[in-house]
């Protein structure tokens, strides 16, 4: 009869330690600094070997596809003329083609890429394909990248707004709109844009990237504001395409966050609604939204494609259009390769950003 | 002792859902006093958790507050009902006078946040603290339930659940708070784990005087701490008396179910009951008393007629027909249980 209280004294006697005692040494204060660099430095070794498996994968897929881009060339040739055995050789020549075992072409091929050389592009021939890329690719840094960060910033700022009273005020009007912006075909919008308020009303240019007929660039007062002039419809067509995503990604994780229990305690401990919004609701909303900015900045590389072709960027993008149209192989795989690569890049950076932002995510890796 | 500190008159919440409002909390009323542990005890879903979310005014929609008040009397004499408390009212009330503890501390704490991060913004939030000021005040609270101040500088998933759950408790008491509120503070953690918060919880609660709102499934476990037990049922409070009396005499048929189906922490080992059927859909609730489809000695007059909470007669109340002076004389239906 009295068993039963005798145990539960002395278990709960034992157990607690009296007040002011130093109970055993924990696993010490500085776990958690060392603890963020071994989580980067596992990340590291990550990359490096998934870096490694995309330009392998990037070299061996195209030559295990049946055909490969000499033949096509020249079967295309063939249709209009009659092509001699040194044309042939030339031109496979031209498309790296060898008779060497394909370990070989293999190292060769890191070799080229050790020293930044991707091949000759056709399309533009004979300009070297970095050199084709790197026209292009600060355009598409400048237009996609802040356009994306744009987005994202607009986007979820206003998807914070319109979680924390859903369906109420802002959200009644902010989550129905995101949706059925979302549900737009934007290949059409863009083009609508382009006819109405570049065509008819002539407020901003049609296409390029800067008035190619009376300017030459240079970093001057002539040349700055066309470029922006000119960015601002593709920019408006990328950011509205792209906001109501992270505004309905971001509204939904606040109303899953501010019935957190963690936010009701911050309620009732009288913090600020701003400090509540912010530290404790939006804080922990914003994960999932990080990771997939990261993506896509990891895909800001590969352009725009719509807003580029439509408006006739001369981005990335543009680029990639051109070089399926034209068939030029060189060009469309050192673009693969870019985008795989800066894709990864990105990931790596958000990862190692999120075990900073997501104290929980160093531990289990 | 005997000074009330809130006093909670006929509170009404409902639940608004498309077709028809769920009356979650209907008519509840009680007194606590200061430096009171008041237990409040039911199955899941008899509204303990929507009482104390619409006294502390952490309700969230779809829930509503439809009637009532709960007059809290504050340290400076004034006395402000909880319920129509406007937001700087509220701003000065919460943690200086009320606080509250969770169910779960895994969701508690942010978990972005080092623990003692989410100390020191709620002693700034009221108190005018330096920074260092309010991390030597924070080190002190930890250490007051038994957590090594050098924890403060974890994450919430670095700690166990059992430290999680203290270092909500000394959380709740940073502000010297006069009403701590518990909801189901040891329901997540292991039995050793509750034995111990539940000495803290009565050590604390001796040497700082706070009253304590004390929310479980567990009557057993109530009689250990509580000075006096509410048992709620269907959105009702059942039945209100002094702990000890409550448990050892149950005047309804539901108190004395709720007691037969935990075993006791003390004495001598009982045989086990559980009370047959489960509890009603609030959004159709039975006529007459909620609780006599279940009920062992229901008779004709709890089919239709519902008891009110009579009032206290040697400090208890009861809300049922066997105890009702003016129905006596009916006498309960022979033989007839339901299953």
């Amino acid at each position: 009869m009295t068993s039963s209280v005798e145990v539960v004294d002395s278990g709960g006697g034992s157990a607690v330690p009296p007040p002011g005692a130093e109970p055993l040494a924990s696993p010490g204060p500085k776990r958690g600094r060392r603890s963020s660099w071994v989580y980067v430095a596992r990340r590291v070794r990550f990359y490096l070997v998934a870096t490694w498996v995309a330009i392998t994968l990037n070299f061996f897929i195209p030559r295990l596809m049946p055909g490969d881009p000499a033949g096509a060339i020249i079967e295309n040739l063939r249709r209009t003329q009659t092509v001699s055995a040194e044309q042939v050789r030339a031109i496979q020549r031209l498309f790296g083609g060898s008779d060497d075992p394909l370990w070989r072409q293999y190292f060769g091929y890191l070799n080229q890429l050790a020293h930044g050389d991707f091949g000759i592009s056709t399309a533009f021939y004979p300009t070297p394909v970095s050199e084709v890329i790197g026209s292009g690719i600060w355009w598409t840094l400048g237009l996609v990248g802040t356009t994306t960060i744009l987005a994202f910033l607009l986007g979820t700022g206003l998807g914070i707004l319109a979680g924390r009273r859903p369906g109420r005020g802002f959200d009644a009007i902010a989550a129905p709109l995101s949706t059925f912006i979302g549900a737009l075909p934007f290949f059409a919008v863009a083009q609508l844009l382009q006819l109405f308020l570049a065509g008819k009303l002539g407020w901003f240019p049609d296409i390029h990237g800067y008035d190619v007929d009376n300017l030459v660039p240079a970093f001057d007062l002539y040349f700055v504001p066309s470029v922006i002039h000119h960015a601002l419809l593709p920019a408006f067509t990328i950011i509205a395409g792209s906001i109501g995503g992270w505004l309905l990604g971001m509204r939904n994780m606040m109303i899953t966050t501010i019935s957190e229990d963690y936010v009701l305690l911050a309620e009732a401990k009288g913090l600020s609604p701003r400090r509540v919004m912010t530290q404790y609701a939006a804080r922990n909303a914003i994960l999932p939204s990080v990771t997939g900015l990261a993506v896509s900045l990891g895909f800001v590389v590969g352009g725009s494609l719509l807003a580029e072709v439509v408006f006739a960027y001369p981005g990335v993008g543009y680029l990639f259009y051109q070089s399926v149209t034209s068939v030029d192989y060189q060009l469309m795989q050192a673009l693969f390769l870019i985008i795989s690569l800066s894709v990864l890049a990105a990931n790596f950076i958000a990862d190692s950003v999120y075990g900073l932002i997501d104290p929980r995510a160093r531990e289990d890796v | 002792m005997n000074e009330v500190l809130l006093e909670v008159d006929g509170l009404h919440v409902g639940y608004e859902t498309e077709d028809r409002p769920v009356n979650a909390v209907v008519d509840a009323s009680f007194t606590l006093r200061r430096g009171e542990i008041l237990g409040v005890a039911g199955e899941s879903g008899s509204g303990k958790s929507t009482l104390i979310n619409a006294i502390t005014r952490l309700q969230r929609p779809p829930a509503v507050t439809t009637a009532g008040t709960a007059l809290f009397h504050a340290q400076d004499g004034s006395k402000v009902d909880l319920l129509r408390a406007d937001r700087d009212q509220l701003a000065k009330i919460r943690w200086e006078e009320v606080s509250i503890v969770f169910q779960s501390a895994m969701n508690a704490l942010n978990p972005v946040l080092r623990l003692g991060a989410q100390f020191v913004d709620a002693l700034q939030a009221h108190r005018r603290l330096s920074d260092a000021d309010a991390e030597a005040r924070a080190a002190e609270l930890v250490r007051m339930v038994g957590i090594p101040a050098d924890r403060l500088r974890a994450f919430p998933h670095e700690l166990s659940g059992g430290m999680r759950q203290r270092a909500t408790i000394a959380l709740a008491l940073a502000c010297d708070p006069e009403l701590v509120v518990m909801d189901e503070p040891t329901t997540a953690v292991d039995v050793v784990m509750q034995r111990q918060i539940l000495r803290q919880v009565q050590r604390l609660q001796r040497e700082l005087g706070f009253a304590i709102v004390f929310i479980t499934h567990d009557l057993s476990l109530l009689i250990e701490i509580a000075d006096r037990i509410a048992v709620m049922y269907a959105g009702r409070i059942v039945e209100l008396g002094p702990a000890r009396q409550l448990y050892d005499d149950p005047l309804h048929p539901y108190a004395a179910g709720l007691r037969d189906s935990f075993p006791p922490l003390h004495g001598p080992i009982r045989v086990l009951r559980g009370i047959p059927g489960s509890p009603p859909d609030l959004r159709d609730p039975p006529p007459g008393c909620a609780f006599h489809p279940r009920c062992s000695k229901r008779f004709a007059r709890c089919d239709t007629e519902l008891p009110e909470l009579l009032r206290p007669v040697d400090g208890r109340q009861v809300a049922c027909h066997l105890h009702d002076a003016a129905v006596l004389g009916e006498r309960p239906v022979e033989g007839e249980k339901v299953g």
